[in-house]
């Protein structure tokens, strides 16, 4: 039981940092940005990808992953997003151009084969597959009845402060100012003289980095790199987290990730495997039932 | 390019080489209008693949344990997702936008996940096999009703109703305060959707052998595809999610060159469809290209002060 806690709190970690980059974009925007677990899974695929086949060390790997995830979220901007924000298209359209974004970063994966063209980027095609041992450090303690390895303890400490630091920024430099002056009102914000675009461009790479640090911390400590890794774990969960805290609340997804990983782990103890996807499901409908504004959601705003 | 060859100059052999690509065009276009009733209403409802299950495991059910006709059983399952979908919709139509959108996927992973997975009657998540499936000769079912669906939404959306829908999408506000009773209204919109929906998976149980309760058939990623059909189409005409079911469901057939690159060319496809024209491929108004900052400028004067 102390054991399945603890990995509540590693998969809750993991959860609350997808869902902070996915609420981030949700709170200046307006949109849901279901691009973000295609990165989650971009960022893990590239990480693997240099450390065993082109033999680079851990770390190196792992700055360069997240550099291509932030990468990722200037494509998103510019490909998806700006186009329709330029020809002021519902926020609906958003939805339609993340998804065909997703497809294509998912594809591309799939594809990678050795003598493929993606072959550069990923070359196990759909297969799971793990870090070979030795390739990271990952010393592992046995205190009492758990067992703890470092790949799962480090992204409890990882998580929190990387959330402090967005909280501080957001909350008290000039930087945050500006994106919090955007999420309130983009016009005010323009005619206030700051350059939106670029504001919006910048919340992008935050969380698109912040998502694919997310899918290397998922690949290391759960053993399982695949194309389908964001579409199957956090995409919809991810969204759950965000409603349990509140939509466009960072706090609130912080504590919606570590709460959703609770729930299933307690499901998982309680009711058995299969149970444990319908219960957050279920939980989370009732929350949007309950208390559609969430854990710490201040009002409701009416939009599509 | 084959494709099209095909289609103009040998229309017969062209519909019996694609008979199942075209009754799957029929079944996405139901559903399509199925998340076109919603939309049209201002409420962005994920629910219809909740409500194909159901439409799906009712009918099947219903044939395996005590051999009933095809109507009866089509018709019960539409019922039974109709019945549900009143009491989906008493607690989440309170809620708009984004926020219905997730209630509902909550909806229909819960029910997915939750309950088909785990009763041993449907075949606890390893799916059922329907002996009595007609995937040729149900063509013309379907093909049929997709008429008579077509009919009613041209109907429902030129009368009282569809006024009415209209109005709460423009302003809820507003209609509220020209009298239009928009609880009502929504609800029967989203009643609509899941009778549309609970039809459209009896149908489908009807043409396959074997049903499966995969995430492709009744969970996010089949919702995402079906409001992809409606956006893509547009959804300010009943026409529109038919014509963006027909194009997105017969996309790898048409850029078959791509082969396993088809996802790549679909996903490029939806970005340059949903940019050039937001409203839609049926819509009002043209391409939208707004010129690029470099480009050359009339040089226009400012108006003279007065």
């Amino acid at each position: 039981m102390d054991q399945q806690i603890l990995n509540a709190i590693f998969i809750g970690s993991i959860y609350a940092l997808f869902a902070v980059g996915y609420t981030l974009v949700f709170g200046v925007l307006d949109i849901l940005n279901l691009a973000h677990s295609a990165v989650f899974m971009l960022g893990a695929a590239i990480t693997y990808s240099l450390v065993v086949n082109r033999g680079q060390s851990f770390w190196i790997a792992c700055i360069l992953g997240i550099a291509a995830s932030a990468v990722m979220g200037l494509v998103i901007e510019h490909v998806c997003l700006r186009p329709l924000r330029r020809r002021k298209a519902p926020p609906i359209a958003a939805l339609i151009s993340t998804i065909g974004l997703a497809l294509i970063i998912v594809a591309a994966v799939e594809q990678g084969q050795p003598g493929t063209f993606f072959s550069w980027l990923w070359v196990d095609g759909a297969n799971s597959v793990a870090f070979p041992a030795g390739t990271i450090p990952n010393p592992t303690w046995h205190v009492g009845d758990l067992t703890l390895e470092a790949s799962k303890v480090a992204i409890i400490p990882i998580s929190i402060i990387l959330m402090l630091v967005l909280g501080y920024v957001i909350r008290y430099t000039q930087v945050g100012r500006g994106l919090r002056a955007v999420a309130e009102n983009p016009r005010a914000a323009r005619l206030m003289g700051l350059d939106v675009d670029r504001m919006i461009s910048l919340t992008l790479v935050i969380s698109s980095a912040l998502g694919g640090l997310a899918g290397i911390l998922f690949g290391v400590a759960l053993g399982d790199i695949s194309p389908y890794i964001g579409r199957d774990n956090v995409e919809v969960r991810g969204l759950a987290v965000i409603v349990l805290g509140g939509m466009g609340s960072i706090p609130g997804a912080v504590v919606g990730g570590y709460l959703l990983g609770m729930i299933e782990v307690l499901a998982l103890v309680v009711l058995g495997s299969n149970a444990r996807g319908g219960v957050a499901f279920a939980a989370l409908f009732l929350m949007l039932v309950l208390r559609p504004q969430g854990l710490f959601g201040a009002q409701l705003r009416e939009r599509i | 390019m084959d494709f099209f060859i095909q289609l103009f100059t040998d229309p017969v052999a062209f519909w019996n080489s694609h008979t199942l690509l075209i009754a799957q065009i029929g079944i996405n276009s139901i559903l399509a209008s199925s998340m076109f009733v919603v939309l049209y209403s201002g409420q962005l409802s994920l629910a219809a693949p909740g409500f194909m299950a159901i439409g799906a495991y009712t009918s099947l059910l219903m044939d395996l344990h005590w051999h009933t006709p095809l109507a009866l059983n089509i018709a019960a399952g539409l019922l039974v997702a109709g019945v549900v979908g009143v009491f989906v919709g008493l607690p989440v139509l309170r809620l708009r936008g984004v926020f219905l959108a997730i209630a509902t996927i909550g909806f229909i992973e819960a029910l997915r996940l939750g309950v088909i997975l785990n009763l041993p009657i449907t075949g606890e998540g390893l799916g059922l096999k329907n002996p009595n499936a007609d995937p040729l000769g149900g063509i013309n079912l379907v093909l049929g009703s997709l008429l008579v669906v077509l009919f009613l939404m041209w109907r429902l959306t030129k009368g009282r109703l569809g006024s009415a829908w209209a109005a709460i999408r423009q302003d809820e506000l507003a209609a509220l305060s020209q009298g239009i009773n928009v609880a009502q209204y929504k609800m029967i919109a989203f009643v609509l959707s899941a009778l549309l929906a609970g039809f459209a998976g009896g149908l489908e149980a009807h043409l396959n052998f074997f049903v499966d309760p995969g995430d492709q058939q009744y969970g996010v990623t089949r919702a995402v595809q079906i409001l992809t059909f409606a956006v893509l189409g547009g959804s300010g005409n009943f026409l529109g999610p038919v014509v963006g079911a027909l194009v997105v469901t017969s996309l790898p057939w048409v850029f078959q060159q791509a082969q396993a690159y088809i996802n790549v060319v679909t996903g490029l496809f939806l970005i340059a469809v949903i940019v050039f024209r937001p409203q839609g491929i049926v819509g009002r108004g043209g391409l939208a290209i707004v010129k690029p900052w470099w480009w050359p400028r009339r040089n226009v004067s400012a108006p003279a002060p007065r």
